[in-house]
């Protein structure tokens, strides 16, 4: 394509990107690196229905004032960045100079929000990644071996997770797990402890935020995957056929390697969206248990005060951790893109 | 009673929102409101008597989520919302952004027959008309004190002594309830223990945390506990739960707020020997205090400051109508709450909240960073209720969380 062909072409959606990407970005950056204006305090009295006492409040005058003339608020840096509630790099030190060993360290880590949080993200993200992809892989072979009457509704049940709003689906399935819910009770009584709770060990309610990871997105891998299916080399299954090859061969040697671009964008897609996991752990009210970025930006936006810096760095950090995440991919195609040129 | 105040109050919400309202008790106003607030039946019910206005278009966001909306439905200009219903918790952050008027020139106009102390005056200036009080207090079942042959406890040892003889009696397994979901909620009710054992949040005028003090160890000790007579996944109960186990006859004594207490057993389906067991008494004390170990709460409405004076004017008169001394002589509305309004006469709900303001209930503190201190004890205290840590850890974490939130928002250097 001509340039200039190309840049007519894609001028709509360059604007459309601008402004709905790139632009929401340069704002998030810019925010998280000012923070509101330091108070003008006063004590002033304060009656309410109670009682009359003096109480420190804002000056709203001197205040915004000082707002009026620094709309951005303050200019701090990366401090925000490596305060306790994000990198905590004086935290981290300190923690390093105090452990004497590795267990201890690690404790201490998991004591700062952002790494008791990566902590959670990181094992559901690589552990609901190849599961679902597996398990999708799995449904969409079995369902395409199916008599074609049976498939249609076959599929519509495989893809009923996924239709189910994340927050409902996540909702059933705490109430499920609840010690007098259905899988709750079928749990204590499969281990004979009338105590256990699903909802008050951090280990189990993370095997249920995974488990309900891999029940939500695995119909996403099947639906592509079945797709992908659909176009499988008929003349090279029959030649496998022909050379006597197993099922589990013609599988392993034809259709898997057939498949592994669309196994690779399914990975690409759920690793990006698994690493932002959010719904469930609202859900499943598993804060105690669990944390990740999305829900440390939800929750500093949610507080009685707002933190629109903490959550502004929170978000930043987010978008450099799918990156990271995405990195290796995107170093291939780009490779690829130069090996074209 | 309950069903016929929700029906009606549904109803009048399905006519408010299909249709313009007519025929209101001659309040009439010439520009929009638009009311946000929390979810309870006190506060839905002054919703409805405020869109009882006719002559323009009077629409309520009535929902838990209240604070997560408010100040940015408040920052544009116009702002979206004419009106938020707030409680002395919540009106900080609005006063901190700087997004509600001063009222005294409404109040002096159209303010006729409020009582002085509804008025909330901050600096000199009317920022807010209560309309409620509001505590935590004990709730309790009658029958299940009664066959283990206990009293009425005052103080939260004497509950934990009640909760022994009633789990050892084989009458519950986990008799105590108590709102302890993490966040908000646990937060919550550290405030209300560390009060009751005389704690201090600040350093005296300034935005410095005390909270790792020797209250604070004592008060996570107690809370330690009481969890141990809560239902194991007591983590992830909130209000709404902590009385659903209530109403399901699992639960004997438990710390609820005087709101939700009058409706209590008024649901479906609750079993008629809790409904018969019910009662309500004064907020326990702890530790050989004498201030309860709880919180004093008023809910107010303020007026949006982004908003043409006409629109003030309509909601200043369409919330004043919600509030107004008539709604009084409905029964169905009075039991809602403990009502601040001229003409109230107090419902035997409003026990325990009124015990709590006899007994010197300390008022949930209004400072421009409590809300960041709040936020950090709901995040932070998780781990040591789960037992990974100390208490002294888990203050010492809750400091250092509040530290970097108040040298973000500026109110420590």
């Amino acid at each position: 394509m001509k340039h200039r062909t190309f840049f007519w072409f894609f001028l709509p959606t360059g604007l459309a990107m601008l402004l709905f990407i790139a632009a929401p970005i340069v704002s998030v950056v810019l925010q998280s690196v000012f923070a509101p204006h330091e108070p003008v305090l006063i004590t002033a009295q304060t009656c309410t229905p109670f009682s009359c006492t003096e109480e420190t409040t804002i000056d709203q005058e001197a205040t915004r004032a000082l707002r009026e003339a620094k709309p951005l608020g303050r200019f701090v840096g990366l401090d925000i960045y490596f305060n306790r509630g994000h990198l905590a790099t004086a935290e981290v030190a300190e923690a390093w100079r105090t452990s004497d060993n590795l267990t201890a360290f690690f404790h201490e880590l998991g004591d700062l929000p952002f790494y008791r949080a990566m902590a959670f993200t990181l094992t559901y993200t690589f552990t609901v990644t190849p599961l679902l992809i597996i398990i999708g892989m799995a449904i969409a072979l079995a369902v395409n071996t199916l008599a074609q009457k049976l498939k249609g509704v076959v599929i519509f049940f495989s893809l009923l997770p996924m239709i189910v709003t994340p927050l409902v689906g996540s909702l059933i399935m705490f109430w499920m797990i609840d010690n007098r819910g259905v899988l709750g009770n079928f749990l204590s009584w499969l281990v004979s402890d009338p105590d256990l709770s699903v909802k008050a060990s951090t280990g189990l309610m993370w095997i249920s935020l995974i488990v309900y990871g891999i029940w939500h997105s695995a119909p996403f891998a099947f639906v592509v995957f079945y797709a992908g299916l659909q176009t499988l080399p008929e003349d090279q299954i029959e030649a496998a056929q022909i050379d006597g090859a197993s099922r589990w061969q013609q599988v392993r040697y034809i259709v898997v390697p057939h498949l592994m671009p669309l196994v690779t964008f399914v990975a690409l897609i759920q690793l990006m969206d698994n690493f932002r996991v959010f719904e469930p752990i609202v859900g499943f009210n598993a804060a105690a248990h669990a944390t990740s970025l999305s829900w440390i930006i939800f929750n500093d936006l949610g507080g009685e005060t707002r933190q629109l810096s903490a959550a502004a760095a929170t978000s930043v950090m987010t978008i450099i951790g799918v990156a990271i995440l995405l990195s290796p991919v995107l170093v291939r195609t780009w490779r690829d893109f130069k090996g074209k040129m | 009673m309950y069903l016929k105040t929700l029906s009606t109050a549904g109803a009048l919400a399905v006519l408010m929102t299909t249709a313009s309202f007519a025929g209101g008790h001659g309040c009439s106003i010439e520009a929009r409101v638009s009311i946000v607030g929390n979810e309870f039946p006190a506060i839905q019910s002054v919703g409805a008597g405020a869109q009882e206005c006719s002559g323009a278009e009077v629409t309520t966001n009535l929902t838990a989520d209240h604070q997560q909306i408010n100040v940015a439905g408040m920052s544009g200009n116009p702002a979206e919302y004419t009106s938020a219903i707030i409680a002395n918790s919540s009106i900080v952050a609005l006063m901190n952004e700087d997004v509600i008027r001063p009222l005294d020139d409404l109040v002096a106009k159209y303010g006729e027959g409020l009582a002085p102390n509804q008025l909330v005056t901050i600096n000199g200036q009317v920022m807010a008309v209560a309309f409620m009080a509001n505590a935590q207090h004990l709730v309790y079942r009658s029958d299940v004190l009664e066959q283990v042959g206990l009293d009425v406890p005052a103080t939260y040892e004497e509950m934990l002594e009640a909760a022994e003889a009633i789990r050892a009696a084989g009458i519950m397994e986990n008799p105590v309830g108590g709102a302890y979901a993490a966040g908000w909620n646990l937060a919550q009710e550290f405030n209300n223990m560390f009060l009751g054992y005389g704690g201090q949040f600040f350093v005296e005028g300034s935005a410095e945390p005390t909270v790792n003090s020797d209250a604070g160890v004592k008060t996570l000790e107690m809370m330690k506990a009481l969890s141990e007579y809560m239902n194991p996944d007591f983590l992830t109960h909130d209000s709404n739960a902590t009385n659903a186990e209530y109403r399901a006859g699992n639960v004997a004594l438990m710390n609820m707020w005087g709101s939700r207490a009058a409706t209590l057993v008024e649901a479906d389906g609750v079993p008629q020997e809790v409904v018969d067991g019910f009662a309500i008494a004064a907020p326990m004390t702890v530790g050989g205090g004498d201030i309860p170990a709880s919180t004093l709460w008023w809910d107010g409405w303020t007026v949006a400051k982004n908003i043409s004076d006409a629109e003030a004017e309509a909601t200043f008169i369409a919330m004043m109508n919600g509030i107004s001394p008539a709604r009084m002589e409905n029964e169905d509305i009075r039991t809602l709450a403990v009502w601040l309004i001229p003409g109230y006469e107090p419902t035997p709900a409003a026990v325990g909240v009124f015990a709590a303001a006899e007994m010197g209930t300390i008022p949930y503190p209004m400072l421009p960073y409590m809300g960041l201190m709040h936020t950090a004890l709901g995040n932070e205290l998780a781990d040591f209720m789960q037992g990974n840590e100390s208490a002294e850890q888990a203050l010492a974490d809750v400091e250092a969380a509040y530290t970097a939130a108040a040298r973000e928002q500026g109110y420590l250097q």
